[in-house]
Order: structure tokens, then sequence, then C-alpha cells
């Protein structure tokens, strides 16, 4: 199973006619599709504008690929799941987003093992061909990388930092509870 | 006094907008641990991604929407004096903005970490909170080098 998403908040119907294109010609492969405010309709795969976050989840779950805009939260939830993603910037000159950064999103994170960064149509059924035949073996379960857990620390650290001050921040707790 | 301090668990306020905003906040919940933690984002669907920790809800709003911002803050102040917490953490956007400005009146210590997805420059609520904040996160070393944020690692 196939499981396309943009987000709810700006349409991407390149994205959908992309995909659509190369559906027509794979019609044994199943697919959902959650197009946000896209006008995208189409009879070869199930269209919903809205999933809420249980059924997203057992969605990603679920689907062999993941196809997405390059919107950090379909990214991240691509990665907490170990599922190779495709990923098609939105582009500003297209009206598809204010400013091209999730070109930059795609550019910085193209190194991660599960993820393929398309910019077309063609790429896109290229890039689908090629992930629904390769069995992904490389594909690590998400763990806390070296980087995600000094991030935590370094909250840990800040979240406790008061200890150090308990005068100021007695101080700071009465004040705030008047 | 010592003790007083440590028998009471840190109230830490975790606030995001929806999307990857949301998604990089649950990306920290393992910092949160042995805190008194409550969540606050647009979206009553992620109830679940949290539960049972206390959980709250605002109006979406950016810039771009005046009406829903008014709303948005009207809310956001509510949770905040509500909860009364000694740490506000945000993943941004314009709520995490909010959430800082109005939890700096109440005595609160703020954090700011800016979305994974500006990795050439701080986001724009990034900019506005830098001077708010107690401390401004980058998630990408080289925006580190060129801004007053600071690089301590990211949610991948």
């Amino acid at each position: 199973m196939i499981f396309a998403t943009v987000g709810t908040q700006l349409p991407f119907d390149r994205l959908f006619n992309s995909l659509d294109t190369w559906a027509e010609t794979r019609s044994a492969q199943e697919i959902v599709a959650q197009t946000g405010t896209s006008e995208f309709q189409s009879s070869r795969m199930d269209v919903r504008r809205m999933i809420d976050a249980p059924s997203f989840r057992s969605l990603v779950k679920k689907a062999d690929v993941l196809v997405a805009h390059a919107g950090m939260g379909s990214i991240l939830t691509a990665i907490e799941y170990a599922k190779p993603v495709i990923i098609m910037p939105r582009r500003a000159e297209f009206g598809e987003h204010r400013n091209d950064h999730q070109m930059a999103t795609a550019e910085n994170l193209a190194h991660l093992s599960n993820l393929r960064v398309v910019y077309s149509a063609a790429m896109l059924e290229d890039a689908l061909d090629e992930a629904l035949n390769t069995r992904p073996v490389d594909i690590q379960h998400d763990q806390i990388s070296q980087t995600h857990q000094s991030l935590l620390s370094g909250i840990q650290d800040f979240i406790f930092a008061e200890a150090q001050t308990p005068a100021r921040a007695h101080h700071a707790t009465l004040a705030g509870s008047v | 006094m010592q003790h007083t301090a440590n028998a009471k668990k840190k109230r830490v306020l975790a606030v995001a907008s929806g999307g990857g905003h949301w998604v990089q906040l649950l990306r920290l919940r393992p910092a949160f641990a042995n805190c008194d933690v409550h969540f606050a984002t647009v979206d009553a669907g992620a109830k679940a991604d949290v539960s049972p920790s206390p959980f709250y809800t605002f109006k979406d709003a950016n810039r771009d929407t005046k009406l829903s911002l008014i709303l948005s803050t009207f809310q956001i102040a509510m949770i905040v004096l509500r909860v009364r917490p000694d740490v506000v953490i945000s993943t941004g956007a314009a709520a995490g903005f909010l959430a800082i400005r109005i939890a700096k009146l109440i005595g609160a210590r703020t954090m700011f970490v800016d979305s994974i997805a500006n990795a050439n420059e701080l986001s724009l609520s990034a900019q506005l909170v830098a001077k708010h904040a107690d401390q401004l996160v980058t998630q990408w070393p080289s925006v580190a080098d060129k801004t007053q944020a600071t690089y301590i690692g990211s949610v991948l």
C-alpha cells in the first residue's frame, strides 16, 4: 500500500497528479491519499481530505512506501516508523507555498537512508518503482541518535537549571501567583 | 528551603502549533521525564499522543490571520495562567512566541526550539522571540554560527 500525504494546510495538486499518472499503469497498487485542501480527485485511489491522528498513524504503519511533501511532520513520522519515504518539495513559483523552504529541507535531509527527494513527475514515478522493487534492508527502526540525545540532555539541563538559583526562582513563582 | 524545592516536580508547559511543530515537540518527550508536563496544541486529536498528561487546545493562527491570532493569544494566555509553569518549551511557531511572551510575565523560564525545517536561517517566530526567550535553540550548527541561537542537537 502507498500512503500519500501533503499535510492539511495548503493544496499540492502537482504531487497527486504525478502519483495518479503513475497509478494509471499500476492498477494493482492500493493507494490512500490525504489531500487536505488540494482539489485533486481520482478513482484510482482512496482520496480523503482529512485523516485523524490515530488513523494517520495506522496508515503509515501499514504502508510499504510513503509519498509526501517535504514537511517535517511527514518526514519525522516516516522516520519514526522506519518507512521508505519519497518527498517532493513544494515550490513557491508554482504557488505551492509562501517560499522555497521545503527545497532547503529536502536538500538538508537527502542523506537519510530511507528518504528519496524528487522534483518532478518523472522522478516520482522512477522512485516509486524503485522503492516497491527494492526490499528495504538497511532501514533502522527509530533509535535515539547522538544528536537527538544531546538535544534531550540540553533541554533537561535547562529545565533543572533553576535549582542553582533557588531564591530567585522561588521569588518568581510567588510573583506569578499574585 | 532545599527539601521543599526538591519535593515539588518541575511543571513544564510544552507548546506547539500543528503538523511538524507538534511532531517535533513529541520527540522532546524523553526530556520531560520526572516533570509535571502539560501539553498544548491546535488539534484536539493530538490528545491521544500524550495521554494521560494534561492537554489543552487553542485556535490555530499565524501572522496572516489577525482575528484568529487575537483569539489564539487569549486562549494561550488562559492556558499559561491556568498551568502556571516553571518552564515553557516550544517548538514553534507563532504559538510558541505567544506562549513565551506571556509566560515571561509570570516569571517562567522559557526555551524556543526552532524547527529542523529551518536549516539555513531562523524562522520568523524564532527571530521575534530571540530577545524574550531565556534560551533560543536551532537544530543546525551553521545557523547557530551566524545567529544568537545555540546548537545543542536535533530531533533527528
